[in-house]
């Protein structure tokens, strides 16, 4: 690492008699998983580089317990949630910001009956009023020109509406945004939800991802574009199946932004 | 015995509106066999879903070509029942086209005009309904769940409509009277000729026979709903009222898990102390749900809601890659498995007696509930607001909290929740080592 990361927690700025504008939400994936790091570490190049005062929880946050409620376990959920929601409160969180948007539906949705109420945005989202409010400027990208297809993760899409905020950020880019077949409300899930990244698929006669993998190679895509780190492992790993790595990149919206301004 | 005809009639409407509303009755009561929920919220979003979703079909419309036939099917049908008021009047006090004396011919003419456009409208587009069907076989209507019964309740219906336009325009083809009226006979005029031959007597025969096949096919339509996914005419705009009016990602929260995770959190409950007075009866007989009962009761409507049209079924990216869970089916068991447990209650004096079956098992298998990505694309392709997810979270419920059995990948995902508060086995005092690596 050339240049060290501003990673404020909440229990230093609380040390320190602050309070941070947003507490950025990591999430399991984004703190523990490979490809997903990237997107966090990403995502952090940005606010740091937008100026925004923010913290993470650290080894305070713990898992939403979403993965435990779409798998059927609600006692499993109710427990995270009623733990985070302890620490939450407890530091006054009033907005939270997110690369996952499991953990974003989650916290949005069904915190709130257990006494949980925040703010709760989408990385995707937040970037969008970074770029609006003029905090980022997006100079030249090298991601001029370059086709770039994007696949809606079902819980920014479908579970909440929000189709606009990734696809507004993208443009930014001046990119050559082309869709695929089945987008939007009619997105191809990437196979992934309902707890179904931690287990074999049932049988059947193809993989999800490459069933989703295959609609997007139909729009020539220099760039897939994800929003969701458990879509960025199904695309990827879609990709390779298909054999297609050495030309087609997978990129989080985070990870495009903070590469197109050299971050 | 002049009045012949018109005892007739009433005792034909009565025994097919009795019969009908009979069975409503049954459907009430299947329905509210499941559990309460509390709709109250959101009256105006409601009535607005319905009026847009039921009334405009603004989620037909998204398949352009099957919406665009249907919306014909939908205000064809809805607006040639007018017609079935008049022919009700003339049953039962004898008269005959009562409307034309009472109206202004010019209007009376317009709306026989209308009825007839819309009747071959109709006529049309359910043929086409046909041939997808059956002839270009369109594959959400060939999926493992549709043979037997439900394929043919698809085409009976449509035979049934091919009928009803074909009496309603036969009867005004061979009304001699209404024919020399010559106002709002745009379509019949021409069936007229095929009758040229024939004696007055006779034409006047055919008038009559389409007359009466014609209002008692319609009450044997009506009849024949309650056994059929047709039932959608009439409970699409209950079921559009009642869906969801909350985002689609938000599963709601048990509160029976509520109380107890609150009384393990709390360091001043005292374990052993008894449950405060009344409190068993709130305690629920089952996490999740295992059969129909255990279900909400607007699932239920759901289930018989449903049309059984597969758009659920063909945006489902299980199925699409050859699993067996098909969202339809989902609906489909559910119902079937009410109808069951309501003609059970009916053979057992109005109580439930076990019959050692459930939904979740007999009908619908393990493997289906796991298969499910909870992507909410099959909420969002019905065109009725039918939730099949929210049966599927239930059933996973069930099969975790009662009866431990998730797939052991599942389990791993959730001792490692547990035990480091991530789904894999990271220690989570590593979570922020992201920042300097």
């Amino acid at each position: 690492m050339s240049e060290q990361l501003n990673v404020p927690t909440m229990a230093e700025l609380m040390a320190a008699g602050k309070t941070p504008d947003i507490l950025f939400w990591v999430g399991s994936a984004g703190s523990y998983d490979d490809r997903a790091k990237k997107i966090t570490k990403a995502f952090v190049k940005i606010l740091n580089k937008a100026g925004v005062n923010f913290a993470v929880l650290g080894t305070e946050e713990s898992a939403t317990g979403d993965l435990a409620k779409r798998a059927g376990n609600e006692f499993l959920f109710q427990m995270q949630a009623m733990m985070n929601i302890e620490v939450l409160n407890m530091y006054e969180v009033k907005r939270i910001v997110t690369c996952d948007p499991h953990s974003f539906n989650c916290l949005k949705n069904e915190y709130p009956g257990l006494g949980g109420v925040y703010d709760v945005v989408h990385h995707t989202q937040f970037i969008k009023q970074l770029i609006d409010s003029k905090k980022l400027d997006i100079k030249e990208s090298d991601y001029k020109g370059k086709q770039i297809t994007f696949h809606d993760p079902c819980y920014l899409g479908r579970a909440n509406s929000e189709y606009d905020a990734p696809r507004d950020v993208l443009s930014a880019l001046n990119a050559n945004l082309v869709e695929m077949k089945r987008s939007k409300a009619t997105a191809l899930c990437c196979g992934a939800g309902g707890a179904q990244m931690f287990k074999e698929p049932e049988k059947g006669d193809k993989d999800i991802n490459e069933l989703r993998t295959e609609d997007a190679l139909k729009t020539n895509p220099d760039i897939i574009a994800t929003a969701c780190p458990y879509c960025m492992t199904m695309m990827s790993d879609g990709v390779k199946v298909k054999e297609k790595e050495a030309q087609i990149k997978v990129m989080d919206i985070a990870e495009l932004i903070a590469s197109s301004q050299n971050l | 015995m002049n009045y012949l005809p018109n005892i007739i009639f009433a005792i034909a409407l009565i025994v097919g509106f009795g019969y009908f509303a009979r069975n409503v009755k049954k459907l009430v009561r299947n329905i509210k066999l499941g559990q309460d929920v509390d709709v109250s919220d959101n009256r105006s979003l409601r009535w607005k879903n319905m009026i847009n979703i039921a009334l405009g079909q603004s989620k037909m419309v998204k398949r352009p070509v099957s919406g665009f036939m249907h919306v014909i099917v939908y205000v064809g049908f809805v607006i040639i029942n007018i017609e079935v008021l008049e022919i009700i009047i003339d049953g039962l006090f004898g008269t005959h086209r009562i409307f034309s004396s009472v109206l202004p011919e010019a209007v009376y003419g317009f709306l026989i005009g209308t009825f007839e456009v819309l009747a071959i409208l109709v006529f049309v587009a359910v043929v086409i309904f046909w041939i997808r069907r059956n002839v270009i076989k369109l594959a959400r209507f060939w999926k493992s769940e549709m043979k037997g019964w439900p394929k043919s309740d698809g085409n009976i219906i449509l035979y049934f409509e091919m009928v009803l336009m074909t009496l309603f325009l036969i009867m005004n083809a061979t009304d001699l009277h209404f024919q020399e009226m010559n106002t709002g006979n745009i379509i019949s005029q021409y069936i007229t000729p095929l009758f040229s031959g024939m004696s007055e007597g006779a034409i006047h025969f055919v008038e009559r026979t389409a007359w009466w096949l014609h209002i008692v096919g319609i009450l044997i339509f009506l009849n024949y709903l309650y056994f059929s996914k047709h039932l959608h005419i009439l409970l699409a705009f209950p079921n559009t009222f009642y869906g969801r009016v909350n985002n689609k990602g938000e599963l709601n929260n048990l509160a029976s898990v509520t109380a107890e995770v609150k009384m393990m959190m709390d360091p001043d409950a005292d374990p052993f102390a008894a449950a405060p007075e009344g409190a068993e009866d709130e305690v629920p007989a089952k996490f999740g749900a295992s059969d129909v009962q255990d279900l909400s009761w607007v699932q239920l409507l759901n289930a018989y809601t449903c049309t059984e049209c597969g758009r659920c079924t063909s945006e489902c990216p299980a199925n699409l890659t050859g699993k067996k869970l098909s969202p339809r089916k989902i609906m489909m068991d559910t119902r079937d498995r009410l109808e069951e447990v309501g003609k059970n209650i009916d053979a057992n004096n109005g109580e439930f007696k076990d019959d050692g079956k459930q939904l979740l098992g007999d009908y619908i298998t393990n493997e289906e509930i796991w298969a499910c990505t909870s992507c909410n694309a099959c909420v969002e392709a019905c065109p009725v607001s039918i939730d099949p997810l929210s049966i599927i979270i239930e059933m996973r419920r069930y099969l975790v909290m009662e009866k431990s059995d998730a797939p052991t990948e599942l389990n791993n995902m959730m001792t490692n929740i547990e035990n480091n508060g991530a789904p894999w086995p990271y220690n989570q005092q590593d979570r922020l080592n992201w920042k300097n690596e």
